[in-house]
């Protein structure tokens, strides 16, 4: 690889535990800026665990608790004096299934994270709304219901609507935790587009369980098993010439 | 091979007696409310609709009607409401959504307890710590037995409900709604306001109004407290009566066949005013957590 790519995320001796089991183990690991990384492996492999560090969500579940460092940009966000409510507007997430707030319209939805962030002017406020909606490939096919509620769209464009909430309070970093799984080819076409170009701009951390997925639209991959990182590497080397045995038989559809 | 499942004939007999025993239920209102309208037929007949908006309750002079019983019952029910939806909302807030420790538990198993005591015990209650406390402490309240003090045992005794119903209200919300809002950066009182309480909502009013029918038929408690005046005064200071009060107290002092008459037809305004409210307050609950737990 080129010298020019930055480390945004670094993360070391990364451990994670729900309660008395351990989810995680010594994850050493660096997300590169600007490119997309995609987590595979099987159920239960700690993916998920691992994106929900990056952005410490892992600990707002009852009983998780975390060790090593996560720097972003050189700062550890485990620190104490870190405040995880200023990084997870850094760190953007949208999750497995689609999750619009629903009493909300298409348009308040995407409003809601600005609105957190203290008064903003109303045309201020349309035009970030209308900037991550086309960001997020939506535009087109919302503009005419802005005002209608955020459900009342298909399972596609709601997933769509997450990722426009999400890229509306400016993060840097998008971490996507299976952001397709519940959807059909097309809808996961239109998103898989999406995260193309939402690389120009973006970090984005991805975990799928597809695997043509990871090799569609992924720099670079990193395979998980029981909670270990087993390789990380540039995507085609994954997938075409992997150097451990068990990336090998889990990409070849050996098992998993 | 999927068609009607054969029934052996045990299970038609069980079939058939449960399903008489589940019948008894809405046969049981339908006969109550029968008896009630009849009882208090002549009564209905005497006064008609004055009866409803009279002002005068004076049993010798065989005059009866029913307006201040039902300021009484429903001043003393607001006030319940005015002080137990903010604390109970809190408490529920508090349960389902901050802690995450062992203490969440004994709160709840508390607040459950709050409902089991018996309503003689808040009466007693009432007439002996809290009413001489509240005319000690608010000035300008002569007597501990009025609107006030009524209203204020009616607070602590609908707690529970509006309390254990928010909360399960909340926790019928799905986490993943909460998850969204953190990850846009939502501290926990955003997260709380943008992904619980408006999904809740409808929930919430409906724990608040079955509060409001709790409130509305409760009669020991009340009784000992409220003064038992049957008079409308804009004074919450001031002894009030309740629907329910009445007709414990008189019940069975009536003396005259009309008189009987017209307790009866408030039992029925009584009964009626809380079926609504409690019909209301059902569907409201049902119909949030039935859109998010369809099973």
């Amino acid at each position: 690889m080129t010298n020019e790519v930055k480390i945004k995320i670094k993360t070391t001796d990364l451990n994670a535990w729900f309660c008395d089991k351990q989810a995680l183990f010594n994850i050493n690991m660096d997300i590169y800026e600007k490119k997309v990384t995609a987590i595979i492996g099987p159920s239960g492999c700690g993916k998920s665990t691992f994106i929900r560090n990056l952005n410490r969500m892992h600990e707002t579940v009852q009983g998780a608790r975390a060790e090593g460092s996560v720097l972003l940009d050189g700062r550890d966000i485990f620190e104490k004096k870190f405040d995880a409510v200023t990084l997870r507007r850094e760190v953007g997430m949208v999750f497995q299934k689609a999750t619009p707030f629903p009493t909300m319209t298409v348009y308040d939805n995407v409003a809601a994270g600005i609105k957190l962030y203290g008064r903003i002017g109303k045309e201020k406020l349309d035009e970030i709304v209308e900037k991550s909606l086309k960001q997020s490939a939506l535009w087109n096919e919302v503009k005419d219901v802005l005002h209608k509620p955020g459900t009342s769209l298909s399972g596609g464009q709601q997933q769509r609507l997450c990722i426009a909430r999400a890229l509306a309070v400016n993060p840097k970093i998008l971490l996507l935790d299976e952001p397709c799984s519940a959807l059909d080819p097309i809808s996961t076409g239109k998103i898989e587009e999406l995260i193309h170009e939402l690389k120009e701009d973006y970090t984005i951390v991805i975990v799928t369980h597809n695997m043509q997925q990871a090799a569609r639209v992924a720099d670079y991959t990193a395979f998980f098993l029981l909670g270990a990182l087993i390789e990380f590497d540039v995507t085609s080397k994954i997938f075409t010439n992997p150097s451990d045995k068990r990336t090998e038989d889990y990409v070849t559809g050996r098992f998993g | 091979m999927w068609g009607r499942i054969e029934m052996k004939k045990g299970d038609a007999w069980f079939k058939a007696v449960t399903f008489g025993f589940a019948l008894s239920i809405p046969f049981l209102l339908l006969i109550l409310i029968l008896i009630l309208l009849i009882q208090s037929w002549s009564s209905i007949s005497h006064f008609g609709f004055g009866f409803i908006f009279g002002n005068v309750w004076d049993p010798l002079a065989d005059k009866f009607s029913a307006l201040p019983f039902i300021y009484g019952t429903l001043v003393s029910s607001l006030i319940a409401l005015a002080i137990a939806v903010p604390l109970g909302m809190g408490c529920a807030i508090y349960l389902s959504e901050i802690s995450h420790s062992k203490v969440k538990e004994y709160i709840a198993v508390m607040v459950e307890l709050l409902a089991a005591i018996p309503s003689v015990v808040y009466g007693l209650w009432g007439i002996f710590v809290l009413g001489p406390w509240l005319t000690r402490v608010i000035p300008g309240m002569k007597y501990g037995s009025c609107l006030l003090t009524g209203g204020v045992i009616l607070a602590i005794m609908i707690l529970p409900t509006i309390t254990a119903i928010s909360r399960e209200v909340f926790q019928a919300v799905p986490n993943s709604l909460r998850e969204s809002a953190l990850a846009l950066g939502a501290t926990r009182w955003e997260t709380f306001r943008l992904a619980v309480f408006g999904p809740a909502l409808s929930g919430i009013v409906g724990a608040i109004i079955l509060g409001l029918g709790r409130a509305l038929g409760e009669t020991m408690a009340v009784t000992m407290v409220i003064g038992n005046r049957p008079e409308i005064s804009a004074s919450l200071f001031e002894p009030s009566y309740t629907l329910a009060s009445v007709i414990a107290n008189e019940f069975a002092e009536a003396t005259s066949s009309l008189n009987l008459s017209a307790l009866i037809e408030l039992a029925l305004i009584l009964l009626v005013l809380t079926i609504i409210v409690n019909g209301i307050a059902r569907l409201l609950v049902w119909k949030t957590t039935l859109k998010y737990n369809p099973n």
